[in-house]
């Protein structure tokens, strides 16, 4: 076959590998190459004594605390609304199904001011909140909120095709054989999607890093107590402070390309779960 | 004889569809029970009600004197195989067979090394002995099948229940699988339904077979009571390959288009239906005896050859089974004489 029907096409395949290697070129590989160029323009030590400054360990202090919470709690909830939605049937499904879409629809700087009208100083919850002393805007835990909003889907929706794909035959034999609910979803359940389920983990905790808009919005920028990664890369740069605000992109870049690595280890060691997953 | 399984009054509806309606059946200890029916007629939801699987809307189930309506899954004891197996994909063959007694709480466990015991026992009587350390995976869909049917019965279940098994298996596995479960029947003796829409699997495999139509039982009764006495025009229609043919009868007489025949039960008259199936019709010794019909086809299905005829213009087509060395050709006008009449008025 090599040499026969497709033979003809030789010339225009090999335009259409160049046009999509140099598309990859320039648009994904030169900005990154870019980020860590940038990061080491002035040197090692430079690039060192940028993560010096006390306001920028904090920050990574941030972000590590907001994906630690955020990323446990979506996995519960992830987990739990795609085992509802794909093994029982109940009125509003439906429903369940677009609301766990919704945070991936609209502007991340809608879902920050949203949590800002409801619990801000003038919001809809704000008195309420400020007779007990409880801050949520331009505070920690409106970083979190916004940050568990907007990376809602990533668990659910990476479960929910192939939790339905596996039907209920599995865990209704467990049941026959005498398993309690919870040694079922413990034994039969849990085990049948844990790729899948690592796999989001690995996509939700990427963007719980990475999130901007909605974090933005909610953490009135305060240095050394609201900012993070993200949001201290934008001010660096804005101060024109180009080595340190590069070297925290680094950072994060850096994270990225580990996530992305984990994720491909997955694919290619466990390729078969993996595809049923995302045939749709 | 005491009863193992009985059903009273059992119904079932699934948002405004009712899929079982005041069924009664009763199992017979150590009986194989064929649950036979066309694709929506209840006999799985039947299934899964015994099991537990589905809660009834109304009516009881019970286990010997034991009322089991309100047992959990879990309490029935029940050794269920589904169609697609259900196999846990993440544990060996062993693991599979043993996870009904390694789930129980630490108290009513047995020691590892019975256990252990058990399922290689297990992997003998289903003819897979050295497999247990495979994956489900790395099995022919034969052999899955044959793995749980292992894991049912290492719980040691009051009943077997068997969804469509052999549903998702290629002719000849099917045929192999049905005399074996057979045998394994034979020798642990458990009292088993399974669910079939293949009439020949449930005639050639069960004691009795109970036939399903839309959510309600038509008829129970040993495959030759079903086949040679069926009790309503659904069952005679449905098995044998039965062709319904409009007649109309009077005093011991059916007329069929231009024919007469005759016919020993009087007591139908007025429009009817006459059931003919493809043993019930030969060709006629004396070609004046017979009813002479015309060939439409001629096919050759395994051992015997086949013909279709039209007895008259107008009405279906039956078939007639010939044997290989009798040469009929399309357009051949064939005489034919009809053994048995198996008749039911219209309804």
């Amino acid at each position: 076959m090599r040499d026969g029907a497709l033979a003809d096409g030789r010339a225009a395949r090999w335009i259409l590998i160049a046009l999509a290697v140099s598309f990859l070129i320039l648009f994904l590989v030169l900005p990154l190459l870019a980020v860590f160029t940038e990061a080491l323009r002035r040197g090692v030590m430079a690039f060192f004594t940028a993560f010096d400054d006390p306001d920028t360990w904090a920050a990574i202090e941030l972000t590590l605390l907001v994906a630690a919470i955020a990323v446990p709690l979506n996995m519960v909830f992830g987990l739990s609304a795609a085992w509802a939605i794909a093994k029982f049937e109940f009125p509003g499904k439906s429903l369940l199904i677009t609301l766990i879409d919704l945070p991936f629809s609209i502007s991340p700087v809608v879902s920050g001011l949203v949590y800002v009208l409801l619990f801000g100083a003038k919001g809809l919850l704000g008195p309420l909140l400020d007779d007990w002393d409880f801050k949520v805007i331009f505070a920690v835990p409106g970083v979190v909120l916004a940050t568990i909003f907007v990376t809602f889907p990533f668990i659910a929706r990476e479960l929910i095709p192939l939790m339905q794909e596996q039907g209920t035959s599995d865990e209704e034999a467990a049941l026959t054989l005498g398993a309690s609910g919870f040694q079922t979803f413990v034994t039969v359940t849990l085990p049948n999607v844990s790729w899948a389920l690592l796999y989001g983990v690995l996509l939700c905790n990427a963007r719980a890093m990475g999130e901007f808009g909605a974090v933005s919005v909610v953490s009135g920028h305060i240095r050394g107590l609201t900012n993070t990664m993200p949001l201290h890369v934008e001010i660096l740069y804005n101060e024109y402070n180009l080595v340190g605000a590069f070297a925290v992109a680094s950072l994060l870049a850096g994270l990225a390309l580990v996530t992305l690595g984990a994720k491909s280890l997955l694919e290619w060691r466990h390729g078969d779960a993996l595809a049923r997953v995302h045939r749709h | 004889m005491a009863i193992a399984i009985k059903a009273e009054g059992l119904s079932k509806s699934f948002t405004g569809t009712s899929a079982v309606i005041d069924l009664n059946l009763e199992v017979q200890p150590g009986e194989l029970l064929a649950l036979l029916g066309p694709s929506g007629s209840g006999k799985t939801t039947f299934l899964r009600l015994v099991a537990g699987l589905e809660t009834p809307g109304s009516g009881r189930i019970l286990f010997g004197n034991e009322d089991a309506t309100s047992l959990s899954v879990q309490d029935r004891r029940v050794g269920f195989v589904f169609q697609h197996y259900a196999l846990f994909r993440h544990l060996t063959v062993a693991e599979n067979i043993a996870y009904g007694l390694r789930v129980r709480p630490r108290r009513e466990r047995p020691p590892a090394a019975d256990i252990r015991q058990r399922v290689e026992n297990l992997l003998d009587l289903v003819q897979l002995p050295g497999l247990g350390r495979r994956y489900p995976r790395q099995l022919s869909g034969g052999q899955r099948q044959r793995v749980a049917l292992a894991r049912a019965l290492a719980v040691e279940p009051r009943v077997l229940l068997l969804d469509e098994p052999f549903g998702a298996l290629d002719a000849k596995v099917r045929r192999d699988l049905r005399r074996w479960l057979r045998e394994i029947h034979d020798r642990t003796g458990h009292t088993t339904l399974f669910v079939t829409h293949d009439q020949e699997e449930a005639l050639e495999l069960a004691d009795r077979v109970a036939v399903f139509n839309r959510g309600s039982i038509e008829q129970v009764g040993t495959p030759d009571e079903i086949l040679d006495r069926p009790a309503t025009q659904f069952v005679a229609g449905f098995v044998g390959e039965a062709v319904r043919l409009p007649v109309d009868a009077k005093g011991g007489w059916i007329r069929l288009g231009p024919h007469a025949l005759v016919t020993p039960n009087d007591d139908v008259s007025g429009p009817a239906q006459l059931f003919v199936r493809p043993r019930d019709l030969a060709v006629a010794d004396e070609p004046s005896d017979g009813i002479r019909a015309r060939v439409v086809a001629v096919r050759r299905t395994g051992p015997a050859r086949r013909a279709e005829l039209a007895l008259a213009d107008g009405l279906p087509t039956v078939e007639i089974e010939l044997p290989v060395r009798c040469s009929v050709s399309k357009g051949d006008l064939l005489p034919v004489t009809l053994s048995t009449v198996r008749l039911f008025t219209s309804r």
